[in-house]
C-alpha cells in the first residue's frame, strides 16, 4: 500500500533534483539581469554531450566527467556572454527570446550532426547501478546519488549566498541593481560569474540526466518548458523557489503519470498556467 | 499573381501555403507588432480552425467557406475566453501563459482522439468544391486562388483597422503600457478585442490549412508552429503589417530550398538568422530597409 506512494514520492524527488540543478541558474540570471536565456539548456546538453564523449571515445570513468562538464557549461556561457549576449541586455523581452531561440535551434542542429539523432547510452559504474532495498521499497542507487548531489550543491549554494561576500553582491544585485551599482559593486561582474556557474550546474545537469531521461539532440527543446517551469513557478532569482518548484514538478508529473497516464502532461501546464495566474511573479517571487 | 499559373503544380502548392502563412504572421502582428504582446502559442488558435474545419467535414458538412466561417469562429470564442487572462500579464509570466496554453491545448488534442485522431492526425476530411464547381485538387489552382483571396480581402481590413483610432491606441499600449488608462483609453478592453481579431484570423488561416490539404495533424497546435510564425513576421519586420507576408516569403521559400537538402540542418541556419536579425536587423528586413531610406533621404538633403 504504502510502497507505490513512496516509489513515486522517491522517483518524483530524484526528477525534481534534476530538474532544480537544471533551473537553479536561469531562475538567478533572470532575476539578476531580467535576459530571458531560453538557450540554458544548450549548457545544459553540451555537459551531457562531453560526458558522453570523455566515457566513450576517452575511457574515463563517469564520476570524473561530471567536473569536466560542469566546467564546459560555465565557460561556453562565458565565451557566449561576452561575445553575443552582452549586447542583448536592454532588448526587449522579445529580442532576447528570440536571439536565445536562434542559439537553441543552432546548437540542436550541431549536436545532431556531430552525434546523430539517437539516444546517447551511458554505461554506470557498478556502484551506481542496481538498488537498495528498504522497508520492502526498491531505491534505486542512481536516484539516491542524484539526490545526495543536489542537496549538497543545494547547500553549497544556499551557504555561498548567505555567508560569503560574492553572494552578498548577488543577493544586492538581484534586489536592486541600481544600488548595487552604485554602491559600487561591478553587476556586469557578478553577473557574468553568477551565468557562468548557473550554465555550469545546468551542464552538470545535463551529464547526469543521461542515466535518468535519456540525451538527444532535442534535449535542449524537451526540458527547456519544464524547466521555464519551474523558474516561473518558483520565483525569479530564488534558489529556494526553484527548489521547491523543482520538487514540486517533478512529484506532481511522477504522480500524474503514474496514476493518470491518459492526461499526460497535461496536469502540469495546468498547474502552471493557474499557478501563474495566481501569483504571476512566481510563489517565491518578488515583482 | 497570373505568374504561378504557369508554375507546376508543386509551385502552386507552395504558393498557397505561403498565402497561408502570411495570413497567420498577419494575426500575429496584430497582437505582437501593434499591441505589443508576446506569444509563444499563437498557434492554438490556428490548431483550433483547423481542427473544426476538418472536424465538420468529418462529420458530413464539407462547403469550404461556411467551414471557414465557423472554425474562425471557434477559434474566435477561445481566444475571447483567454483573452481574460491574457491582458491581465506583462513579460515573464505573459510568455509562459501564452506558452503554457499552447502546450495544454496540444495535449488535450493529442489525448481526446476520439475526436482529433490524436498523433495519427485527422482522418476523412472531405471538402466540397467550392462555390459547387471549384475543386480542391492535387493542381492546386482552386486552393491557391482560395488563399490568396482570403488574405488579400483580410489584409484590407487589417489595414482599416490599423489607421483606425483603435489601431492608433493600440500602438499606444504597446509604447506605453502606464500611460494609456492615464488618458482614459480602455486598455485592457482593447488589449482583449485585438487579441480576439488575432485569434479570429489565426483561425482562418488555420482552416485554410485544413481545407487545401484536406489533412489536420497534431503539429498545427505544436510549438514548433507557433515558434515558426514568429520567426517568419521578425524576419520580415512586426509592427509593419507587411512583415509578416514577406517574412513568409522569403522563409517559405527558403525552407523549401534548404530542407530538400538535409531537414535537420535547416534549423542550423535558421537559428543563425535568428541571431542575425536580433543583432543587426532587430525590426526585420522591412526595418531595415526604412533605416536605409532614412539614411539617404539625410545624405540628400
Amino acid at each position: 500500500m504504502l510502497g507505490p506512494i513512496v516509489g513515486v514520492l522517491f522517483d518524483g524527488l530524484a526528477y525534481g533534483m534534476l530538474l532544480f540543478l537544471l533551473s537553479v541558474g536561469l531562475s538567478v540570471t533572470l532575476g539578476m539581469m531580467n535576459f530571458i536565456n531560453l538557450a540554458h539548456l544548450s549548457f545544459g546538453m553540451l555537459g551531457g554531450y562531453v560526458t558522453v564523449t570523455l566515457m566513450d571515445g576517452l575511457g574515463w570513468p563517469f564520476l570524473a566527467t561530471l567536473p569536466v562538464a560542469f566546467v564546459a557549461g560555465a565557460v561556453a556561457s562565458l565565451v557566449l556572454e561576452r561575445v553575443l549576449f552582452r549586447r542583448a541586455y536592454r532588448a526587449s523581452d522579445l529580442d532576447q527570446c528570440l536571439l536565445t531561440i536562434g542559439i537553441v535551434f543552432m546548437s540542436v542542429a550541431a549536436a545532431a550532426y556531430i552525434y546523430g539523432t539517437v539516444q546517447q547510452p551511458v554505461q554506470l559504474p557498478s556502484y551506481l547501478t542496481g538498488s537498495v532495498t528498504f522497508l520492502s521499497v526498491n531505491f534505486a542507487l542512481y536516484r539516491l546519488f542524484l539526490i545526495a548531489t543536489a542537496l549538497v550543491i543545494t547547500g553549497v549554494l544556499v551557504a555561498a549566498l548567505e555567508w560569503t561576500r560574492f553572494g552578498a553582491q548577488v543577493r544586492a544585485a538581484v534586489d536592486n541593481q541600481r544600488m548595487a551599482r552604485g554602491l559600487g559593486i561591478s553587476v556586469d561582474g557578478v553577473f557574468a560569474i553568477a551565468f557562468a556557474l548557473g550554465s555550469g550546474l545546468a551542464g552538470l545537469g545535463g551529464a547526469l540526466a543521461i542515466a535518468m531521461v535519456g540525451l538527444d539532440p532535442a534535449f535542449a527543446f524537451a526540458y527547456l518548458v519544464y524547466v521555464l517551469i519551474v523558474v516561473s513557478v518558483g520565483g525569479l532569482g530564488t534558489i529556494w523557489g526553484s527548489f521547491v518548484a523543482a520538487t514540486l514538478l517533478g512529484i506532481s508529473d511522477m504522480a500524474g503519470k503514474y496514476y493518470i497516464p491518459e492526461l499526460g502532461s497535461f496536469l502540469i501546464y495546468l498547474v502552471m498556467v493557474g499557478l501563474l495566474m495566481w501569483r504571476p511573479a512566481g510563489l517565491f517571487g518578488r515583482r | 499573381m497570373p505568374l504561378p499559373f504557369v508554375l507546376t503544380p508543386n509551385y502552386l502548392s507552395l504558393a498557397s501555403q505561403i498565402a497561408i502563412t502570411a495570413l497567420f504572421a498577419l494575426s500575429l502582428d496584430l497582437i505582437l507588432g501593434y499591441a505589443g504582446i508576446v506569444s509563444l502559442g499563437h498557434a492554438a488558435f490556428f490548431g483550433l480552425g483547423a481542427y473544426t474545419a476538418g472536424i465538420i467535414s468529418t462529420y458530413g458538412w464539407g462547403e469550404p467557406l461556411s467551414g471557414l466561417v465557423i472554425g474562425a469562429a471557434v477559434a474566435g470564442l477561445v481566444g475571447y475566453g483567454a483573452s481574460f487572462v491574457i491582458a491581465h500579464f506583462r513579460h515573464l509570466a505573459l510568455i509562459m501563459i501564452t506558452l503554457g496554453m499552447g502546450l495544454l491545448l496540444h495535449e488535450a488534442a493529442n489525448s481526446a482522439s476520439w475526436l482529433t485522431g490524436g498523433a495519427d492526425g485527422l482522418q476523412g476530411v472531405n471538402i466540397w468544391p467550392l462555390f459547387g464547381a471549384f475543386k480542391f485538387d492535387l493542381w492546386g489552382r482552386t486552393a491557391y486562388v482560395y488563399s490568396l483571396v482570403v488574405l488579400f480581402l483580410i489584409f484590407l481590413a487589417a489595414r482599416r483597422l490599423i489607421h483606425s483610432p483603435f489601431g492608433l491606441s493600440l500602438r499606444g499600449i504597446r509604447e506605453n503600457p502606464l500611460r494609456m488608462p492615464a488618458i482614459g483609453a480602455p486598455s485592457r478592453a482593447h488589449l482583449r478585442e485585438i487579441y480576439t481579431i488575432a485569434a479570429v484570423i489565426a483561425g482562418v488561416a488555420g482552416a485554410l490549412l485544413a481545407q487545401t490539404t484536406s489533412t489536420v495533424s497534431l503539429e498545427v497546435l505544436s510549438f514548433q508552429r507557433s515558434a515558426d510564425v514568429l520567426v517568419v513576421l521578425i524576419l520580415g519586420g512586426a509592427g509593419r503589417l507587411y512583415g509578416g507576408i514577406l517574412g513568409a516569403i522569403i522563409y517559405m521559400v527558403a525552407r523549401d530550398q534548404f530542407s530538400g537538402v538535409n531537414p535537420q540542418y535547416w534549423y542550423f541556419w535558421i537559428g543563425l538568422l535568428l541571431v542575425a536579425v536580433v543583432i543587426f536587423l532587430p525590426n526585420g528586413i522591412l526595418g531595415g530597409l526604412a533605416r536605409l531610406r532614412a539614411t539617404w533621404r539625410r545624405a540628400a538633403s
